[in-house]
């Protein structure tokens, strides 16, 4: 497939936007359960703010990804059938529910609503952090069943595809939060920082199982079926065009092999281990800035996987599209 | 139920581009607009094509044939690119089994072209909507035409008849009498999306002829000899 930058940076910025989200809402959590001592509300706002502009920044990108922008109002249509059309509902519910997190910390609306249990106050931020995360859940599930659920691409039709978005959107959010912790110097930089590393980790284990699962990939179609002659000898000797068609630049990504494998090479590096050694570092040297420096590199490597995670896929219609004469 | 198809005899193809030629202009004359061309004229003319003519040589050479391949939307049963399609846009017609997009609902988001393992459907670059054959719609649901122009144009323009067009579902049709009884195959059925489209394949025409059938017991032709004899007992030789 042809990566396209429009949804490279849709797929990681919302990625990012949630994870930082469910960052946020993590810290309050633990906050309350007294694991961490108590933010400020401003703490929380500022991070959703930021949360919320990633989020919207990559509903921008998308639209840069339709013919028709303006129509765009209709995907929100099929939802019973598309998970495209899923995403483009929940998105939006996300991006309020996050908004409304974070106003609700800065209007200051703590008052407890109600009470769960001796200890538990259940206040208006808390209600809204659970939404969010459900929300922002259903968002990852959906954005990655855009994808996995094309059947034909057998590389992306696994629920690998649905733990990669997850866990690789959720380390860039909690890297990003140790980040922002670091930045305004707030001693949550540890907490967040070994949660990123954890689902960093995690998000190692799911990609380098789908690497593995697609490296021995049996494919269903071949020459034979697509044309239905039985012959091990077929070979392609016009498409029925010599200027390419939307056919040859939808589904090539026209690189060589060497770049594909160097990509890969690449975001395996940027993605996980530098950022796991800046973090480690920047506990042992308490430094403000390697926190913000293992976000960019591993935001750089999550760019870089998204790219080779459609440059790898192979859709069965380059079967007739194999050479032009 | 009514499912309109084309069933394509690979025997008879020639691969002469005449469908592709004429899909082209009636589909760019009509009501919808022009299937739009980049580069016509030039070095690397691109553009929107419901059908295409593809090449496949079978076998190594001397013992190879060559398979004219035409391609355009096969109007699967099930469609797995109407599904998908966020805005309902792309859709089968329930009278005919047609499956269609509607060109002023959808966004041009590409991904039923995703969820089509054919590669039936081709974005226009100028008016930035998926297009794929129609079945020439505006045609055979034209009641001012005759019934000999009630097809879609390829199957009209096609010098060798190597395209038919009918309804797959009536088991009298001429489609379905070709399917059944010349081997009508679907494309990729492993991914059980029921093509409504199928292919006659291609027939070697060879001729058995054994060894008694070049030299005919009977033959009136035959050289007739005098009976040589060699001291054999004959009917001379029968005393009466």
């Amino acid at each position: 497939m042809h990566p396209t930058f429009s949804v490279i940076f849709l797929t990681t910025l919302i990625g990012a936007g949630q994870g930082l989200f469910l960052a946020m809402v993590t810290g309050q959590l633990y906050a309350i359960a007294r694991f961490l001592p108590a933010q400020t509300d401003q703490f929380y706002a500022i991070g959703s703010l930021v949360a919320l502009v990633l989020l919207v920044t990559g509903l921008l990108a998308s639209f840069f990804h339709l013919g028709h922008p303006e129509r765009a109002w209709r995907a929100a249509t099929k939802w019973r059938t598309s998970w495209l059309s899923r995403e483009v509902i929940v998105l939006p519910i996300v991006m309020f529910l996050v908004f409304a997190y974070g106003a609700a910390h800065w209007l200051g609306l703590t008052m407890p609503l109600f009470r769960v249990g001796e200890s538990l106050q259940v206040d208006a931020t808390l209600l809204l952090g659970l939404f969010g995360t459900i929300a922002s859940f259903a968002l990852f599930v959906c954005t990655a069943m855009i994808y996995g659920g094309v059947r034909f691409i057998q590389e992306w039709h696994t629920p690998l595809t649905v733990t990669n978005f997850l866990f690789l959107g959720a380390a860039s959010g909690f890297m990003l939060a140790a980040a922002y912790s670091a930045y305004i110097s707030n001693p949550l930089v540890t907490f967040f920082g070994t949660w990123a590393v954890i689902l960093t980790l995690t998000g190692l284990a799911s990609r380098s199982a789908h690497l593995v699962r697609n490296a021995q990939m049996k494919y269903k179609s071949t020459v034979q079926t697509a044309i239905g002659v039985r012959h091990t000898v077929i070979a392609q000797k016009a498409q029925g065009a010599t200027g390419g068609s939307f056919n040859t630049r939808e589904f090539f990504h026209g690189q060589k092999q060497t770049t594909i494998e160097t990509v890969r090479l690449l975001f395996m590096v940027l993605v996980f281990p530098i950022p796991i050694l800046l973090i480690g570092a920047a506990y042992i040297t308490s430094s403000p800035t390697l926190p913000i420096l293992a976000f960019v590199i591993q935001y750089v490597g999550l760019m870089a996987e998204r790219w080779s995670f459609f440059a790898e896929a192979k859709h069965p219609q380059n079967l007739y599209y194999q050479s032009v004469a | 139920m009514t499912q309109l198809a084309l069933v394509i005899d690979l025997n008879v193809c020639v691969g002469c581009h005449a469908c592709v030629t004429s899909c082209k202009e009636w589909n760019t004359s009509g009501w919808a607009g022009p299937l739009a061309d980049q580069n016509p004229y030039d070095g690397s003319p691109t553009g929107t094509f419901f059908n295409r003519v593809q090449t496949f040589e079978v076998g190594k050479f001397p013992r190879t044939e060559t398979v004219h391949f035409p391609k355009s939307c096969l109007h699967c049963e099930e469609p797995p690119c109407v599904p998908v399609c966020p805005t309902g846009a792309s859709y089968k017609r329930p009278d005919n089994g047609i499956v269609l997009v509607d060109y002023d609902k959808c966004i041009g988001c590409k991904y039923c072209s995703w969820a089509c393992p054919y590669g039936a459907r081709e974005l226009d670059e100028l008016q930035q909507v998926m297009k794929k054959c129609t079945l020439c719609i505006d045609r055979i649901t034209d009641a001012k035409l005759s019934d000999r122009d009630r097809k879609p144009s390829c199957v009209l323009a096609c010098p060798a008849s190597a395209r038919l067009f009918g309804d797959v579902h009536d088991p009298d049709s001429e489609v379905s009498i070709a399917i059944r009884e010349r081997g009508g195959y679907q494309l990729m059925p492993e991914w059980s999306t029921k093509p409504s489209n199928h292919y006659l394949p291609r027939r070697k025409t060879v001729m058995h002829i054994g060894q008694d059938e070049l030299t005919r017991v009977d033959n009136p032709l035959r050289k007739e000899d005098l009976t040589t004899y060699t001291g054999e007992e004959t009917l001379d030789d029968v005393a009466w």
